[in-house]
């Protein structure tokens, strides 16, 4: 398995990539950043898709909407959950 | 009632009000990418839409960005009447082949015609009354019925209106902005007026 | 009332999963009858968790009853058959009159889209996909005028859920305006895997029965169908052997300018588009005998048109239900369906209840009727509200011609 520091990096390449944030590169994206509202603006449209990328890439299902608001605090939030929930 | 401003967006042009604003080589998405950079439209949103929506987004914000008034609209007075021939075909089609591998939320939500009205009514927070119509060509006689009793009854002041469509990636857009309110260089609100500014040839 | 003309109804036809015709279906009304179950019909990976509301019949029942080959889209097929009901329900014919047929929908002809993509798609190099995709929404309409014979003004609405809902109001507004003196204006919509997919996506569907304004909602259950009135001018109603009874007696659209497909927490477009409605047909929230909600079970829907019925009613709560517990959304139809069910509430003197409530939402200060419960009912209000913001509101008055 990858180190986490590695994870953090193609995560954000993934999500400007599923996400469309065309007007952002992995380096504007700081770890911590809240994902939605504030930070990068993320809206509910996009926890869904975050949903999607997870079950994707990573083979990891989540039961409803509200259970992503968690998980997707920040790239570092959801990093931790993929490290914990890849491959179960 | 005038035509106080109208835009087109069609391949390769985006005219306001008879004058070229934009003119490109590109097609396509790669176009309305590259007016939306030229013509400093500044709504990150945009890149998330889909080709319709982002025809709208380009389109109404050439025909409102010089307006100083907007804040003294009132939401309830402000609304939208648009029409096409595809309904949302390009979106539907974007979505279905995303679908091979996994259906997208994010394109599902555009494959509606009325996405691109609430794209636009959330950025200009417009709550009037918005329909969408779906008919073979651009209506100029229903067009001008349907938003003249609109504004006749109080219902609306302020309506954006006419025809938007994309199909095999090529947008085609002919805005109008009508007023209650008369403008020094406002054209009246005829059938006339909305068929010449919708069938001028504004060159490629 | 205003001094504009009144615009009645002058018959009623539906089509949906608790029946084939407008007698089933008060009769599934009546006896608490729902529709959905587990897929029958449509052809899903989804088919042993999500359950879905079908219609019964197959798409050969269907063409047989609207005289229509059975290679047309099922969108259209259940359009002329509900369509056809409402028109012989008014006793009219339509080729007397200027009559215009403004229908809705959503799904346009994606039915037979969907079928043709798995070929296409093994052998993609076989042609341009946008030139074979035949599904535009306004085929759809034309195919069933051509059925019906109306020629005078035929045009599709677009607007998502509250399509159907908005092509009657327009028809009203013809009338009143003196362009039509007949109107067929309702909507149409067929289950697809396309629409059961994005939904899906956006994890509003209930994997149980949908239970609207239920504190423990999960969500929508998909279904599909067709309504159809038949609106007239005043002119027109008192030749009708059947008199009317009915009148749309006010409307209103908004947008809640708010998010793509939720709603703002206040409600905002709604609570508009309610206001608008009552002031339309001159009525206080007081006078209004039975709310046939959007209530879709969603978590987003529910709270919204609640806080902006709680906003507008305050405290004076007329019974409500949401006939969505029976029907499950049939989206570009549901406006018109439920607009069928609000004519019905004021001929039989009924309100509809909803099914399987059994937590009343906290947030809300009322709670809708489970039971059916016999009483006057004058005036409906009745409530659809789309994706895109697109929020409208129609107000049914119970309206005798006695004055004509």
């Amino acid at each position: 398995m990858e180190n986490k520091q590695e994870l953090v990096q193609r995560l954000k390449e993934q999500i400007i990539k599923q996400l469309k944030l065309e007007d952002k590169k992995p380096e504007d994206i700081g770890d911590h950043d809240p994902m939605f509202v504030e930070g990068l603006g993320l809206d509910s449209i996009d926890a869904l898709e975050l949903i999607v990328l997870l079950q994707q890439e990573y083979n990891i299902k989540l039961k409803s909407a509200e259970e992503g608001q968690d998980v997707f605090r920040s790239i570092d939030t959801m990093a931790d959950y993929i490290l914990e929930h890849e491959g179960k | 009632m005038q035509i106080t401003s109208a835009v087109i967006v069609r391949e390769g042009i985006v005219v306001k009000d008879a004058s070229v604003v934009f003119r490109s080589t590109e097609t396509g998405s790669a176009f309305l990418n590259a007016a939306y950079e030229a013509l400093e439209v500044m709504y990150p949103r945009f890149y998330k839409m889909d080709l319709l929506s982002k025809t709208g987004t380009v389109a109404v914000d050439a025909l409102l960005k010089e307006r100083t008034d907007l804040e003294h609209w009132r939401p309830e007075d402000t609304g939208m009447v648009l029409s096409n021939r595809n309904a949302s075909i390009e979106a539907d089609v974007q979505y279905l082949e995303a679908s091979k591998a996994y259906p997208s939320p994010a394109l599902f939500v555009y494959t509606l015609p009325n996405i691109v009205i609430g794209e636009i009514s959330i950025r200009y927070q417009f709550k009037g009354e918005n329909a969408f119509f779906i008919s073979e060509t651009f209506d100029a006689d229903w067009m001008h019925w349907y938003v003249t009793d609109l504004m006749q009854r109080h219902l609306l002041k302020v309506c954006i209106c006419g025809w938007i469509d994309v199909m095999d990636e090529r947008p085609e857009a002919c805005l109008f902005l009508v007023e209650q309110a008369p403008s020094a260089t406002g054209q009246h609100f005829t059938v006339e007026n909305l068929r010449s500014i919708y069938n001028k040839n504004y060159g490629k | 009332m205003s001094k504009e003309q009144t615009v009645y109804i002058g018959g009623i036809g539906v089509i949906s999963a608790i029946g084939n015709n407008v007698a089933e279906n008060l009769d599934a009304l009546v006896s608490g009858r729902a529709g959905m179950q587990a897929m029958q019909r449509l052809q899903s990976v989804h088919k042993d968790t999500l359950p879905v509301a079908e219609v019964a019949l197959s798409n050969e029942a269907l063409a047989a009853r609207a005289g229509l080959p059975d290679t047309v889209s099922r969108t259209a097929l259940l359009s002329a058959v509900a369509a056809k009901e409402a028109i012989a329900d008014a006793g009219i014919e339509c080729s007397k009159w200027r009559t215009g047929f403004i229908s809705a929908n959503s799904v346009g002809g994606m039915d037979k889209t969907e079928d043709f993509f798995p070929g296409f798609l093994e052998d993609a190099g076989s042609g341009d996909l946008k030139m074979v995709v035949n599904h535009e929404c306004g085929a759809v309409t034309e195919v069933v005028a051509d059925a019906l014979g109306i020629k005078d003004f035929v045009t599709t609405i677009s607007t998502a859920c509250s399509s159907s809902a908005n092509s009657i109001f327009l028809g009203a507004r013809m009338i009143r305006q003196g362009v039509l003196d007949v109107v067929v204006a309702g909507g149409t919509d067929a289950l697809t895997r396309f629409t059961l997919n994005g939904f899906n996506t956006l994890m509003i569907l209930d994997q149980e029965y949908c239970q609207p304004f239920d504190e423990n909602r999960r969500g929508l259950n998909l279904g599909e169908g067709a309504g159809y009135v038949v609106l007239v001018s005043e002119e027109v109603a008192a030749t009708l052997s059947k008199k009317p009874f009915c009148a749309l007696s006010g409307w209103c659209n908004a947008n809640d300018a708010y998010h793509q497909t939720a709603s703002s927490p206040t409600g905002t477009g709604s609570l508009l588009a309610m206001k608008g409605a009552l002031k339309k047909s001159g009525l206080s929230p007081a006078a209004i005998s039975y709310i046939n909600l959007h209530g879709t079970g969603t978590q987003n829907n529910d709270i919204a048109e609640g806080t902006a019925i709680a906003t507008l009613f305050e405290g004076n709560y007329p019974p409500m239900s949401s006939t969505k517990s029976f029907t499950g959304h049939t989206l570009g139809a549901s406006g018109a369906i439920e607009a069928v069910y609000a004519v019905l509430a004021i001929r039989e003197g009924l309100v509809f209840p909803s099914l399987r409530l059994q937590t009343p939402m906290k947030d809300l200060p009322f709670s809708v009727t489970t039971v059916l419960e016999k009483r006057q009912i004058d005036h409906v209000l009745s409530n659809s509200f789309g994706f895109g913001g697109n929020c409208s509101s129609l107000v049914f008055s119970r309206a005798a011609l006695n004055h004509l």
